[in-house]
Order: structure tokens, then C-alpha cells, then sequence
């Protein structure tokens, strides 16, 4: 009986499927995606009900805990010696993004403010550093702090009108922004040379030696990156960032317990935008070229599905989020094709079973939000 | 010159209006910024030119054009009004009650997918419309206005105002009363799950017809065009006030009307940027936008 209800289910979804792809697909095409669901969904059923998870997983889990971190490092300042120039270059990218990712979690994780124009930050921090070594020759060392500061400024700069919004309205002033920035950066060919964009940045020098080598780089922006999530953490717990945590939750009763909202939500911004102005100067100093092309609202996109992905809120939830979405297309390389589209579809699928994201806490158990 | 400008802007503003009822219809009920609906609209374009297609291959279109021409739109709305319903069913429902920024990156989810489904079945390059409606216009207060562009502004008239005449039957009351509380609108009897339904399917058949007109507006079709088309869409959600269905309406038409006169007078490089630096300012003046009410936070 349960078997025949599921398989008239798996009938009616392969046909509504089928039907839906007709136009796209034609008629062959969408027989074959039918003869897969339908023959699809009763297997994987089948297989679900056989699988369970291994009753001791979570102590083994618990059990290796302390190990992790330790081990992550060791690996990670091993590599160089172990990896050839393609994983250095990808691990790099990782890191940029990490510190991306640590940045919008700040604003959008802790202070719980949706900020859709991230990739305009990243673009601030990158652009700085193009113009003052292309044009005054600037090196890598003076810029670093010039680059996050401006960065930092900027996120005030955007954060000051438009924190007098709420909510989604709070969004799209920042999706503007990045637009704005974007045609600007587009169409301002005598400062930024426009779609061309800027080439032939220098790499940073330490000691008289250039850290060009993707190895040196390697260390670089691996030291940014630890120094960055010790910051972080350590903001995170401080006054500020508690904070920061009241305010997400409810910005009425952290105001009747005395917080500055306005302040606070400032503090947010520059704090969560001066990472992505390093990361902006680390992506400019490693390419050595930049372009609009680079900062677009798609790049913003994948910085905050990292950031939720990973599990908003949550520090090692952005890094495995950051790590992930990097690393997926790398691997999913083989089918190019498809990579973005396997990407659309887990994106869909991990939000469906775990809504909180990968390492986040189950909000809604503590949240119980007030019935509007 | 000023009033072909205005013509222009209100072509191409009918259409953000058009697809901004979709994305204020949904937040109005879920809160949901539906990233999404801009690719509904992009799937409408393609559906358009591969029905006609069909029906030029097949002679309908060379036996009777508005024929084809209707069928096309039929088959577009009725195949968009599905993938809205899908969509709806398998992306956002199962994430009712979840943190506020899944669904979110559920939409995008679904909207990489979507893009890169079209690129894949349809190449990435451009497409082209079969069919090129004839340069015929009117003269009219010395603009030059083509028997297309006039289509499009009668059609998103009717359309608007069949949408308007809609919120007021009962299924339409039982929509708003949806938007204005889901728990009391499920006490007083009405089945809210389907009420959503009908607003992603209604929301996606209006994107169905915004994105055929277009196709045959500009000629050229490729699997980018709801992103940008979203985005402005969604700015002129916001820029009328999201959730105001009257307001997605006006701010549609004043975000064509600005980009087209300042394309034409000012510089046509930053016309993207138009429509966002009016949105920043009316935002900062008036944060519910033009039409939106102002909702005091309760606590």
C-alpha cells in the first residue's frame, strides 16, 4: 500500500518535472528526465530507509574536537612544501575569500544587517592600492593600512544614510551602492581605465624580496587570514561584539538596555568593511590587475551565500562556507558545464535540510520571534 | 525629442512595472525578496521565441500572426506559471519557518540554477526573436511612437488594471488578507498554502508576458537579462513602496521614465545608475518608498 502511494508520487512528480522541461529540452529530453525521476525517487527512498547515521558519531565527533584546529594549521603551513602552484593559487583565492567572508559576517552574522553591495568594499580595498602603486608607486606595506582605513571609511560613508532604514530597504541602498561603484569604476576611463582596468601592479616586497612567489604569497595571506580570525574572535566577544548579538536579536530591547544602535550598527560596517578593503589589496597585489569585471553584485552574492552557507553568525561557519564555494567549482572543473548549475542546486538543497547552515546553531529553537 | 523619451521610458517602465508585481506581491506576503523572479521573466523571453518558433515553422505565424502571436504568450504564461508554482513548492515552502536569509540564498540558489539551466539547453549566445514586428508608427505630438511600443503600453495597462480589479474579488481579498496577517487569515477560514501558491503563479504569469514583450521589443534574448531586469524590477518594487501593489505600478514607470530621459540628456554610460541614485535619495527621504506605508516595529 505505502509502496504503490510512492510510487504514483514519483509518477506525478517525474511528469510535472518532464512537463516543465518539455520546452527547453523537447520531447526526447524530457522522456528521459522522466524515466530518471520516476525511476529516481523510489531508489533513493529505499536507500534512505536503510541508512543510518552511525550510532557513536556525534562522541566521535566530540572526541575529536581539540585535534582540529592544531591539525587544520600544521596542514596548512605545510603546504607549500607538499602542493604544487595550482592548489597554492586556489588556497590563496580561499583566503581572500575568507577574509570576504569574516568581513560580511560581521555585518550581516553579528549585527544581523543584509548588506548586498559586499563585492563594492572588496572593490574600494582593491582599487586604492591599484591607483597609489600605478600612479604614485606606492608600495604594497604603506597601502595595506591606507587600503583598509579608505575601506573602512567608505563602509561608514554607506553605512551613515543608510542605516536610518530597516531591514530589506537596508539591502538594496547597498545593492545600489555597489551598482553606482561598478558603473563608476566602468565608466571613469581617465582615473580607473575603465573596463581595461588596471594592470601591472606591483606584488608586495618584504626585506627586499618579492613576495610574487605564490609560496611567499602564500604566507602572506595565510598570516592575514589567522591574524584576522584572532580579531575577530576576539571583537566578538568583547563588549562591542555582544553587542553587536543583542542588537540582531532585537534591536528594540538592546536599545531599552542602552545600547547605541546607530553607533553600534556603525561600528559594524567600518569594522566588517576594513577586512574587505585587505582582502581587495591582497586580491589587487596577487593578480596584478584589476578590473570592474571582478566586483560585480554576483561577486557579493557568493560572499554572503558563504557567509550563510557556512552559518550565519558564525566565524568557522564563514571560513567552511568560504572554503566550500571556492574549492566546488575547482573540483566540479571536470564538468564545467555544470558546475554553476550543481552549485544552484545545493545551494536550494542544503537550505532545505539545514536552514541554519553548516556549522550554525539552530536559531529557531532559541528565537522564538514575537507573532506579528 | 522630451516626449520620444517619455514614450520610451514608459515602454520600457510598463515592463518594470509588470515584473515588479510579481516581486512586491511576494513580499508583501512572505517577506521574501524573491532573487528568482527576475529569471522567471528571462525564461518568459525564451519561451516566447522557441513557441513562435514552432508556430513559424509550423506556418501558423505566415497563416494568422496575432494567433500565433496569442498562442505564444498563452504557452509562455502557462509554462512560467508552472515554474513559479515549482518554484514556490520545492525552494521556499519547505523554509517557512526557517532564519530569515535561507530563503534568501534558497532563491539565488535557485536562480544560479535557472541561469545556467537556459545557458546550457539554449547556448550562450545571443538569441534572436523569429519574428520582427514592422517599423510601422504613429505620428503623435511629434513622437514617433511604433505600433510595438504602443502593444506593450496598452497591454501592461490591461494588465495592471485586471490585477487591480482582481485584489478586489474574494480571491483577492483573501490575498491581501494573507499579506496583512497569516495566522488570522488562516483562522477566518482561508487556506493560506494556496493563496501563496496563486500569488508566485500570478506574480510568474505577469513576468511570462513582461519578458515576451521585451523579447520582441529589443530583437535579442540571452540568459542574463533577468538579473538586470530583476534588479530594477525589484528597485522599482522598493522605489514605489515593497508590498504596495499601486506602488510597484508607479515606481515601474518612474524608473523607465528616468532612465530613458537620462540616457538621453545626461549621459546614456551610467544609465544603470540612474535608477539606483534615485532610489538611495527617495529611500532616504521617504524609507517606506513613494506608496508604502510606514509600519511602526512592535514589540
Amino acid at each position: 500500500m505505502r509502496n504503490k502511494r510512492l510510487l504514483v508520487r514519483s509518477l506525478i512528480i517525474a511528469s510535472w518535472a518532464a512537463i516543465l522541461f518539455l520546452p527547453f529540452k523537447g520531447i526526447r529530453g524530457a522522456a528521459e528526465l522522466f524515466l530518471v525521476i520516476a525511476a529516481g525517487i523510489p531508489v533513493f527512498h529505499f536507500l534512505q530507509r536503510g541508512m543510518v547515521l552511525p550510532k557513536h558519531f556525534r562522541s566521535v565527533v566530540s572526541f575529536l574536537r581539540p585535534f582540529f584546529i592544531p591539525v587544520f594549521l600544521i596542514a596548512a603551513l605545510a603546504v607549500p612544501f607538499l602542493a604544487g602552484d595550482y592548489y597554492l593559487d586556489v588556497l590563496i583565492m580561499c583566503g581572500i575569500y575568507i577574509l570576504l567572508a569574516l568581513g560580511l559576517n560581521v555585518i550581516v552574522g553579528f549585527a544581523g544587517l543584509l548588506n548586498l553591495g559586499f563585492a563594492a568594499f572588496y572593490a574600494i580595498g582593491a582599487y586604492i592600492y591599484g591607483l597609489l602603486n600605478t600612479k604614485l608607486g606606492i608600495g604594497f606595506w604603506p597601502c595595506l593600512p591606507v587600503s583598509a582605513a579608505g575601506t573602512a571609511c567608505a563602509g561608514l560613508l554607506v553605512a551613515v544614510p543608510a542605516l536610518r532604514l530597516r531591514g530589506d530597504y537596508l539591502a538594496i541602498v547597498t545593492l545600489g551602492f555597489g551598482e553606482i561603484l561598478r558603473l563608476v569604476l566602468n565608466n571613469w576611463d581617465s582615473v580607473t581605465n575603465g573596463p581595461n582596468g588596471i594592470s601591472g601592479i606591483a606584488p608586495p616586497q618584504l626585506a627586499g624580496i618579492s613576495l610574487g612567489n605564490l609560496k611567499y604569497f602564500y604566507y602572506l595571506v595565510l598570516a592575514i587570514v589567522l591574524l584576522s580570525v584572532f580579531v575577530i574572535r576576539r571583537v566578538e566577544r568583547s563588549r562591542t561584539g555582544r553587542a553587536w548579538i543583542a542588537l540582531r536579536e532585537n534591536e528594540i530591547a538592546a536599545s531599552s538596555i542602552g545600547i547605541n544602535v546607530t553607533r553600534y550598527k556603525l561600528y559594524a560596517f567600518a569594522f566588517g568593511s576594513f577586512w574587505a578593503g585587505i582582502a581587495g589589496i591582497l586580491f589587487a597585489a596577487k593578480m596584478r590587475f584589476i578590473s570592474p569585471e571582478s566586483f560585480t553584485f554576483a561577486e557579493s552574492v557568493l560572499i554572503l551565500s558563504m557567509v550563510i552557507l557556512g552559518g550565519t553568525g558564525n566565524i568557522y561557519g564563514a571560513i567552511a562556507g568560504a572554503f566550500l564555494l571556492v574549492l566546488l567549482p575547482e573540483v566540479l572543473r571536470e564538468v564545467q558545464l555544470y558546475r554553476m548549475l550543481i552549485l544552484g542546486i545545493g545551494l536550494v538543497l542544503l537550505m532545505i535540510f539545514k536552514p541554519e547552515g553548516l556549522l550554525g546553531k539552530n536559531l529557531r529553537k532559541i528565537r522564538q520571534p514575537v507573532e506579528d | 525629442m522630451l516626449f520620444q523619451q517619455v514614450i520610451n521610458g514608459l515602454t520600457l517602465g510598463s515592463v518594470y512595472a509588470i515584473i515588479a508585481l510579481g516581486y512586491t506581491m511576494v513580499y508583501g506576503i512572505l517577506e521574501l525578496i524573491n532573487f528568482a523572479h527576475g529569471e522567471i521573466y528571462m525564461l518568459g523571453a525564451y519561451l516566447g521565441i522557441i513557441f513562435l518558433g514552432i508556430f513559424t515553422t509550423m506556418g501558423l505565424t505566415a497563416y494568422s500572426l496575432p494567433l500565433a502571436v496569442f498562442l505564444t504568450v498563452v504557452l509562455a504564461i502557462f509554462f512560467c506559471s508552472a515554474y513559479g508554482f515549482t518554484m514556490e513548492k520545492v525552494a521556499y515552502k519547505p523554509l517557512r519557518n526557517a532564519p530569515r536569509l535561507s530563503p534568501l540564498i534558497s532563491a539565488i540558489g535557485v536562480s544560479i540554477f535557472l541561469q545556467n539551466y537556459v545557458m546550457i539547453t539554449q547556448g550562450a549566445t545571443d538569441r534572436v526573436f523569429p519574428y520582427r514586428f514592422g517599423e510601422k508608427h504613429l505620428h503623435f505630438m511629434n513622437a514617433e511612437v511604433t505600433w510595438l511600443q504602443g502593444s506593450i503600453i496598452a497591454v501592461s495597462a490591461i494588465l495592471m488594471i485586471s490585477l487591480h480589479m482582481f485584489q478586489k474579488t474574494r480571491m483577492g481579498k483573501a490575498m491581501r488578507a494573507t499579506a496583512q496577517d497569516k495566522t488570522m487569515a488562516a483562522l477566518v477560514g482561508i487556506n493560506v498554502d494556496s493563496i501563496i501558491s496563486l500569488t508566485f503563479v500570478i506574480g510568474a504569469g505577469l513576468a511570462a508576458v513582461a519578458g515576451v514583450m521585451v523579447a520582441s521589443y529589443y530583437g535579442l534574448v540571452n540568459h542574463f537579462i533577468g538579473y538586470v531586469a530583476g534588479i530594477k524590477a525589484f528597485t522599482a518594487a522598493v522605489l514605489g513602496g515593497i508590498g504596495s501593489i499601486p506602488g510597484a505600478m508607479l515606481g515601474g514607470i518612474i524608473l523607465g521614465l528616468i532612465e530613458s530621459t537620462g540616457a538621453a540628456y545626461i549621459s546614456s554610460e551610467y544609465k544603470d545608475a540612474y535608477a539606483f541614485v534615485i532610489l538611495i535619495i527617495i529611500l532616504l527621504i521617504k524609507p517606506s518608498g513613494i506608496l508604502g506605508r510606514h509600519t511602526e516595529e512592535k514589540v
